[in-house]
């Protein structure tokens, strides 16, 4: 027992060991870890209430300065900070909503795969029906259908998600279920639900995790997205893309209103999928070399 | 094959059926009275109740799901709230300007994408290389509605040289094509890339070097039709984004899609044209999709024999 | 040279391939001799990782370069240096002077292409003929590999290892080369199996009158097929000679072991003797004698000079320290048993 330990945990320490020697992935977790903490310590960097919703028209669309780093948008509110505050709220939507997607993909993948036969069957037709509608699409019938805001794009992202991870659950609950030791948990009077989650469930972590990465970028990319045809965040709260839907109107006269919330975006998804890669090379060294 | 291809064909009616119920059943979740918000706020309520009754809005879920689905084997996707004509004319009418979109979209991903990946592949770690990787990175990353806007400042609102909106001639079609395509053509570049490079390091290319195939006969004849494999499944899936993202390119571009047309009726509570937008692009995605296999069995024969 | 000319197929002369990777320059062949003389076959067994493939691979110059380089040495084919042909002229070669069959029949086979297109490519590269001839060829072939001609059209993946093997072969062959590189061809296959393809090779190598290097660890095959054996350790051989020298005078501790992994059938009570250890790491071979961390009869002076060639016979070349003069090590007995 001892010893199997110690062996798992060698491993996490190789798999981190050849994550840090992936330069591209460290820099993607760099920019993670300052996002993170702009996103922590957003109303120290910039006060809500005077900042990010107070409106000044006299300061409208001014370019970016020494004051207003990004400059202000139509309402004179300083874009730099609307940025910081936004953070939180695709940090927060990407995390969430991938948990929900995790979780239900996870159990229905789990359950479909340690039981096969017909609960396999029955789920994965169902999956695949919700496969069979683009996700951008389901994610919008869903908020249209509830409604806009936060919390319901939360919930229509997560939902849209869920095949993906009940695919991957499934896909490694089904390869690993016949291995030995599973077996001989099972042997030695494990009951089912104890074995999918003490032997399967972390069995296959890694390509979870590695998914769970990349779809944290694209829960950000469909929230602006929903946002930005006015069925996501509502104003005044700010919200990369809903900057960049008003932003729209200025094309022409103040393009800072729409380049900074968008470089935002590219920003986050390029740092997220950095560290993706760089996990799932990591995760398996058979790719690289 | 034409067995094969008859058997999906018949498999794609659950698809729809299974479809059509999951985008009824989430829109009937949709709080708010139908009735008054055709109505209005000020509407009487005998009014409202009329309309309600008229409609069919009263009776449950199952039995208006039953209604509508014998509308649709008949072609018949329901009344738009809205504009009071028939949604399945109403899509139909606009789905040709999509489906331009869609399909010079992923032609133009495709056509830039596959011979991207196979140079990068071929010239691992090369200047090329790390070029190709960076924009297929950044490609990746960027949100295609924020790309457009950026292509509007750049092309035509400062260079002139492509409108910024309307379906018009080909210019107009080229700003929207770059924004729609660019995401695909980075993911099918990525794709292409680390797929031949795993097939390159196949044992069956160095036994094709070993009889003495030349270098780019190796490349073109022996790896990749191998490398195509998973290149052809992705392009299926991207297919699928290549609706949503149509959605927002319409939007940015003011095309006169079905994307235009489902924005609209998802702000006007129009359930009905909302329901028909999305079982429509399903639809297609599932036809597409099918093709993907048909074409999967056509490159890889050991696939191709478990039809037969 | 001349006179060689006549004698060798292949002669290898001092050959060093280096692969460098992250972990450092790891040296897979370290200034190896061999020769094959025509019609003969030649034998090369050593364990896995001792360098055996890739001096195959360096014979058709097909390395993989990125990581490996050949750093050293000559390979004489024909009487004509390898390394002065272009790349161009080397593609000319491969597949019709010198073929190779490769250990995993599996994955060798490309799996989009029908076999028959497989083994008329290989015809239609070297030979000028029209592609309907060329695949009329192939399926004569294939009947001389005892694959009816009308499975041609077929995928490998309709085919089982063994018959995939023969598919191999009847490619290597098609050509008539001067000279067959076989890479362990029947490790991946079933015991069975294995007797009838190295049946097979035999039989139309002889025919052809081609010369073969047959590259292997199991002693049996060696016995079986090979008129010479070179056996190699950590990158260079060890000891040389005929079947009869290798086989009755084994002289090389490591050979020694070799044979003492063998069970024996006459006397089963008896204890398999393996070889203790594993093989060096590459990247960081031991001094001197690269054998001495795992050899019985190890001496102090074994850790720090390299052996030399020490001419036994006419025939029989060994790399022992116990050979040369004045080294005081001595073989026999061993001090651990």
């Amino acid at each position: 027992m001892e010893n199997k330990k110690a062996k798992k945990r060698s491993m996490t320490m190789e798999v981190c060991q050849r994550l840090a020697r992936n330069k591209m992935a460290m820099l993607g977790l760099a920019i993670l870890v300052v996002l993170v903490l702009c996103a922590v310590f957003a109303d120290v960097i910039a006060d809500y209430e005077t900042k990010v919703v107070a409106q000044n028209i006299a300061n409208r669309l001014k370019g970016p300065s020494a004051e207003h780093w990004f400059g202000t948008d139509e309402f004179g509110r300083d874009i730099f900070a609307r940025i910081i505050h936004g953070s939180r709220v695709s940090l927060v939507v990407g995390l969430i909503s991938v948990s929900v997607s995790l979780i239900l993909g996870g159990i229905l993948g789990a359950f479909a795969g340690f039981y096969g036969g017909r609960v396999d069957n029955v789920i994965m037709r169902v999956m695949d029906i919700f496969l069979a509608v683009p996700s951008t699409l389901l994610a919008m019938t869903i908020v249209a259908a509830l409604g806009s805001s936060l919390v319901n794009v939360m919930l229509a992202i997560g939902v849209s998600g869920i095949p993906t991870y009940a695919r991957i659950v499934r896909a490694a609950v089904m390869s690993v279920k016949d291995q030995e030791f599973v077996e001989a948990s099972r042997a030695i009077g494990a009951t089912n639900v104890t074995t999918i989650f003490r032997e399967i469930i972390p069995n296959c972590l890694a390509p979870i995790i590695v998914q769970a990465t990349l779809s944290v970028a694209g829960a950000i990319l469909s929230t602006a997205s929903l946002s930005f045809i006015g069925l996501g965040v509502q104003p005044p709260d700010p919200e990369w893309g809903a900057m960049l839907s008003g932003g729209r109107n200025f094309l022409r006269d103040a393009v800072h209103l729409t380049l900074f919330p968008g470089l935002a975006i590219v920003i986050t998804i390029l740092a997220l999928n950095l560290l993706g890669d760089g996990l799932r090379d990591a995760l398996d060294p058979r790719l690289k070399q | 094959m034409h067995k094969y291809v008859i058997k999906r064909l018949i498999m794609l009616i659950p698809v729809v059926i299974g479809v059509s119920f999951l985008v009824f059943f989430i829109m009937s979740l949709a709080p708010g009275d139908t009735a008054r918000t055709i109505l209005g706020e000020d509407a009487p309520i005998e009014a409202i109740e009329a309309l309600n009754e008229e409609l069919g809005l009263n009776d449950p879920v199952l039995i208006r799901y039953g209604r509508y689905m014998v509308g649709l084997a008949h072609g018949d996707l329901g009344t738009s709230y809205k504009s009071g004509r028939s949604v399945f004319t109403e899509v139909m009418s606009r789905f040709p300007d999509t489906l331009k979109l869609a399909f010079w979209g992923m032609i133009f991903a495709v056509v830039l994408s596959i011979p991207i990946g196979i140079i990068s592949a071929t010239k691992q770690y090369s200047l090329i290389d790390s070029v190709s990787m960076v924009f297929a990175l950044l490609g990746v990353a960027t949100p295609n509605f924020w790309l457009g806007l950026m292509l509007i400042i750049g092309f035509s609102l400062h260079l002139r040289w492509f409108p910024s909106g309307g379906s018009e001639g080909w210019k107009a079609l080229v700003l929207p094509v770059i924004t729609l395509g660019t995401g695909c053509m980075a993911n099918i570049t990525r794709t292409t890339r680390s797929s031949m490079l795993e097939v390159i390091r196949q044992d069956y290319i160095r036994t094709a070097k070993a009889k003495g195939v030349g270098y780019r006969s190796v490349i073109y004849k022996h790896a990749l039709k191998n490398a195509l494999i998973p290149v052809v499944t992705v392009i299926g899936l991207q297919f699928g984004s290549l609706l949503g993202g149509a959605v927002l390119t319409e939007a940015v571009f003011s095309w006169p899609g079905v994307g235009t047309y489902l924005v609209n009726s998802i702000k006007a509570k129009d359930t009905p044209a909302v329901l028909g937008c999305v079982i429509i692009f399903s639809i297609c995605f599932s036809i597409v999709n099918l093709c993907v296999d048909i074409l999967y069995a056509y490159i890889d024969p050991r696939i191709k024999s478990k039809y037969k | 040279m001349a006179e060689h000319d006549s004698k060798y197929t292949l002669e290898i002369k001092d050959l060093e391939v280096q692969f460098k990777t992250v972990d450092g320059v790891v040296k897979a062949v370290n200034g190896i001799d061999l020769a094959i003389e025509k019609g003969k076959t030649l034998g090369l067994v050593g364990e896995t990782g001792a360098g055996k493939t890739t001096t195959a691979l360096s014979i058709l110059r097909l390395v993989p370069d990125p990581p490996g380089k050949i750093t050293g040495g000559t390979i004489t084919l024909e009487g004509k240096d390898l390394f002065s042909y272009s790349e161009k002229e080397m593609e000319t070669i491969r597949g019709s002077q010198v073929s190779m069959i490769f250990q995993d029949p599996m994955t060798s086979l490309n799996p989009v292409m029908t076999v028959g297109d497989q083994i008329a490519e290989v015809i239609q590269l070297h030979e000028k003929i029209d592609p309907k001839e060329a695949l009329e060829k192939a399926k004569a072939m294939l009947e001389m590999v005892g694959i009816p001609g009308n499975r041609g059209t077929e995928y490998p993946h309709q085919f089982s290892g063994g018959m995939k093997q023969r598919v191999i072969i009847a490619m290597a062959l098609v050509c008539n080369p001067h000279l067959l590189i076989a890479d362990e061809p029947t490790t991946a296959l079933d015991v069975t199996i294995q007797a009838q393809v190295l049946d097979l090779m035999q039989k139309l190598r002889e025919k052809y009158g081609t010369s073969m290097l047959m590259i292997t660890h199991d002693l049996g095959i060696v016995a079986e097929v090979c008129d010479n054996v070179s056996i190699m350790y950590a990158g260079r051989i060890v000891e040389h000679g005929t079947l009869e020298d290798i086989f009755n005078s084994t002289s090389h501790p490591y050979t020694e072991g070799l044979f003492g992994s063998l069970p024996n059938i006459e006397n089963r009570n008896e204890q398999l003797k393996p070889i203790p250890g594993l093989m060096p790491d590459p990247t960081d071979l031991p001094p001197g004698c690269a054998f001495h961390p795992r050899c019985k009869y190890c001496k102090d002076i074994c850790k720090s000079r390299v052996p030399a060639v020490t001419k036994l016979s006419d025939t029989h070349l060994v790399a022992c320290l116990a050979y040369e003069e004045g080294t005081g090590v001595t073989l026999g007995g061993g001090d651990n048993e």
